[in-house]
């Protein structure tokens, strides 16, 4: 098992936590995994991505130039990386700001109304971990309690965003 | 119906890509439009370093060639010694022109070399991932600052402008920012002084330029621009430093 | 933890006291880790310097008095070190200096490239020497090499360089260190530490003599020979068999190796050599390795420069063949697959025995 995926969006949607979450939980699980954040100039102008690999084998290499799990967490990022998604492989769309049509039929498409579940918990920063929580349903590459474990490592010992970011995740986990 | 407001006809049809409320958009903008009002669109020839504004030639419609990094000042000098028509200007950043290009600077200065040196100062290294720049201010925290830069150990931020106006052979210095309708007036004025010194064949000139860099200071841009105001100008205080061109003010 | 911060958790654990370094991407994460951690800690100094040149003389600096010191860069600024570590490796001097490498000439990109390699190891500066070259393949690798970097620049006296690359440093892997930091280290026995009850020493390259000079040369070259013999590292990876060796190093092998597998499961006999000390190559094992198998596959992220130590330890005795990709692009297995596949049957490696 080989699986790779891509989290984008703007920088400050916590996109990059999502994939540390993501690498945490399959550490936890004792897998394999690498985290490659995309740097440099390249963060300019206010957009960000990372890819997560993970694996039961020795990972060759970290770049994934055609993903199973894609999350979009924007506009921009899913003009950027649409095209690049393994054939039958998963597109986790932010639908509170992507309205763009998909061109692709042979990739499953969810729909994650992320930032406006967010706001209804009265945590619209969280947005990210709705998504998260989708994401860990539907992906089946680690389960939710080591996702959570991995936030709480994260997070140390700050308690309230423990719950909160908890909540989140739940919400978006009973989603689907 | 009246355009006030135009495209630069040298700024390229292209969107930016530094942070939203970057200094350098700005800048940009007010120089592509008085190299095109001088008329100089056909014999300036830029050199932009690494830092956040190394692409710019992707944006100003005029030649241009990159440097290494703080080298800028000696290029400019091989470039205007071996020809002289041209209009020469160096993009630099602080890091760029007051840390590894130090020396650079000063001699090219000291030459009088006719060529003229944009400093964008934010305060940070840009396009590293906001590092401490010379020019970072006491108690900044910065990603290599991070428990906020100590005198005692890091040193003073540097004021390169007044440092360069001892120099003979630098003609017009002046500091301005770009953080207000009214100061970004003044650093179009500023620059069109430099480069009328470089015209004239007087000697080097040099605009600092203080330049809000929103996402390294962790501010929205807003804030950044009154962070200018209440501290950086405390720092650097705006103004002519050195002016021996022997012009006076037009206006 | 990412690559960069790995390096430099491994380098404070390793007893390093002192780093100088000046921002480029990508290494930032090394510089800014040795700010937070290393600069506030007893006895330990850290700088950013004004350049890159700057910052290789402070390392010298700091040799020159017995601390264990390091810097890092990436390409264009190892470009500018190379003076430094000439007079480094002149005073016969031991620090540590990290290559993140970046997709050149000129400034180049940022992106992970392989296009060091002739720098790295064939000294890079001005003058006849060499350092020791170090080439990690893993998070876990960047600690133990950069451990191992430390030691080996201590027990020969000579620059180490780890040669990594703009991935590596970004990337994070789960990492287990396998040392504590020590509390205090000993001088070194001739560093200059004021001439307190001894002769004054003095460190220097400069002579008028040739024949002064071709003495230390003569000297550094002795040690040189010792160090090929005893420190040449690499890994070997299902070679016994094979009909087709990939030689990869850093993080191409690492992409090679997912590519060996695969060609393994469709029933092709590929193994893979990966050096891990870049200088000294292990072209011993290289020879060795030919008296069994005809067929090598140079694999590098340039366009083509470890090869030539390939070629050179085969001494024509094989067949090499070379695929690289310069400039910053990073292959995919999927890709060194279908190179291995049609070299495999372009040979008429399949039949036979
Ligand atoms: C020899 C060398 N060292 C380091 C770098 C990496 N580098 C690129 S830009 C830069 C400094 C950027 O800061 P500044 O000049 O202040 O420009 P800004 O991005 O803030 O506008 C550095 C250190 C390089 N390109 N070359
Ligand atoms: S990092 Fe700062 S200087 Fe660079 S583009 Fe963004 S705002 Fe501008
Ligand atoms: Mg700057």
């Amino acid at each position: 098992m080989l699986i790779k995926t891509i989290f984008a969006g703007f920088g400050g949607q916590g996109v990059m936590s999502m994939g540390l979450n993501l690498a945490q939980a399959a550490m936890l699980e004792g897998k394999n995994v690498t985290y490659l954040p995309s740097y440099g100039a390249e963060v300019r102008g206010g957009t960000a991505n990372c890819t997560v690999a993970v694996s039961d084998e020795e990972i060759a290499s970290p770049v994934a130039s055609s993903p199973d799990f894609i999350i979009a967490m924007n506009q921009p990022s899913l003009v950027r990386f649409q095209n690049q998604i393994q054939s039958g492989g998963v597109l986790f769309i932010n639908s509170s700001l992507i309205e763009a049509e998909i061109s692709r039929g042979d990739i499953d498409i969810v729909r994650v109304p992320a930032n406006s579940i967010a706001e209804k918990l009265g945590s619209p920063r969280s947005a990210n971990m709705v998504m998260m929580g989708a994401f860990t349903k539907k992906s089946n590459i680690v389960s939710v309690s080591s996702v959570i474990e991995g936030l709480k490592s994260a997070l140390k010992d700050k308690q309230k965003l423990i719950a909160i970011n908890e909540k989140a995740l739940m919400a978006g986990y009973d989603l689907l | 119906m009246r355009k006030v407001y135009t495209r630069p006809r040298l700024l390229k049809r292209v969107p930016f890509h530094y942070c939203p409320g970057c200094g350098h958009s700005v800048v940009h903008r007010v120089m592509t439009e008085l190299i095109d009002e001088m008329n100089l669109g056909d014999r300036i020839i830029g050199i932009p370093p690494p830092g956040c504004s190394v692409f710019a030639y992707h944006y100003f419609d005029v030649d241009m060639a990159e440097s290494a990094h703080g080298r800028g000042a000696a290029v400019a000098t091989g470039i205007k010694r071996a020809f002289p028509e041209a209009i020469v200007f160096t993009y630099q950043g602080d890091g760029d022109l007051a840390a590894i290009g130090t020396a650079e600077t000063i001699h090219a200065a000291n030459r009088g070399e006719r060529i003229t040196a944009i400093f964008i100062n934010n305060a940070v290294y840009g396009m590293t991932g906001g590092q401490m720049a010379p020019t970072t201010l006491s108690d900044q925290v910065t990603t290599t600052t991070p428990y906020g830069r100590d005198t005692k150990i890091e040193g003073y931020p540097i004021r390169m402008s007044e440092i360069v106006a001892l120099i003979r052979g630098a003609v017009y210095i002046e500091r301005t920012a770009v953080n207000s309708p009214a100061n970004i007036r003044k650093t179009k004025k500023a620059i069109r002084k430099a480069f009328q010194a470089q015209i004239d064949d007087l000697g080097f000139s040099l605009v600092e330029i203080l330049s809000p860099c929103p996402t390294n200071w962790r501010m929205t841009p807003l804030e950044s621009w009154q962070w200018i105001d209440k501290v950086m100008t405390k720092e650097f205080p705006l103004g002519v430093i050195k002016d021996i061109t022997g012009k006076n003010d037009a206006d | 933890m990412s690559g960069n911060s790995t390096i430099g958790e491994a380098a404070i654990r390793a007893g390093c006291q002192c780093y100088f370094g000046y921002p480029i991407t990508p290494q930032n994460e090394l510089t800014e880790y040795m700010a937070a951690h290393l600069g506030r800690k007893k006895g330990c100094s850290f700088i950013q310097a004004e350049s890159e040149i700057a910052a290789i003389n402070m390392v010298y600096g700091a040799s020159l008095v017995g601390a264990r010191a390091m810097t890092s860069s990436s390409s264009p600024g190892i470009s500018l070190k190379q003076e430094g570590i000439s007079y480094l490796a002149a005073c016969e001097l031991p620090a540590v200096i990290v290559n993140m490498s970046r997709g050149g000439p000129g400034l180049g990109s940022i992106s992970a490239s392989q296009s060091d390699y002739f720098q790295a190891t064939r000294g890079g500066g001005h003058g006849d020497y060499r350092t020791i070259v170090l080439a990690p393949s893993s998070g876990q690798e960047l600690a133990d090499l950069t451990h191992r970097a430390f030691d080996l620049a201590d027990k020969y006296q000579i620059p180490v360089i780890i040669l990594g690359d703009g991935m590596l440093g970004q990337m994070m892997e789960p990492v287990e260190f396998k040392h504590e930091a020590p509390e205090e280290l000993p001088i070194r026995g001739n560093a200059l530490r004021g001439a307190k009850g001894r002769p004054s020493r003095i460190i220097k390259t400069f002579t008028s003599k040739p024949t002064e000079l071709e003495e230390i040369n003569w000297s550094l070259f002795r040690r040189y020979q010792l160090i090929r013999k005893e420190e040449t590292a690499f890994e070997t990876f299902l070679v016994e068999d094979a009909k087709l060796i990939v030689v990869a190093f850093g993080i191409a092998a690492r992409i090679a190796k997912g590519a060996i597998k695969n060609a393994r499961t469709n029933g092709m006999r590929v193994g893979m050599l990966r050096p891990v000390t870049l200088w000294p190559f292990p072209s011993e094992k290289v020879k060795e390795l030919a008296k069994r198998t005809r067929h090598f596959l140079v694999f590098e992220m340039n366009m083509g420069q470890m090869i030539e130590d390939v070629q050179l330890a085969l001494e024509g005795k094989g067949e090499v063949s070379f695929y690289g990709r310069p400039g910053g692009v990073i292959p995919t297995p999927s890709e060194v697959l279908r190179v291995v596949s049609r070299l495999y049957h372009q040979k008429g490696l399949e039949s036979g025995k």
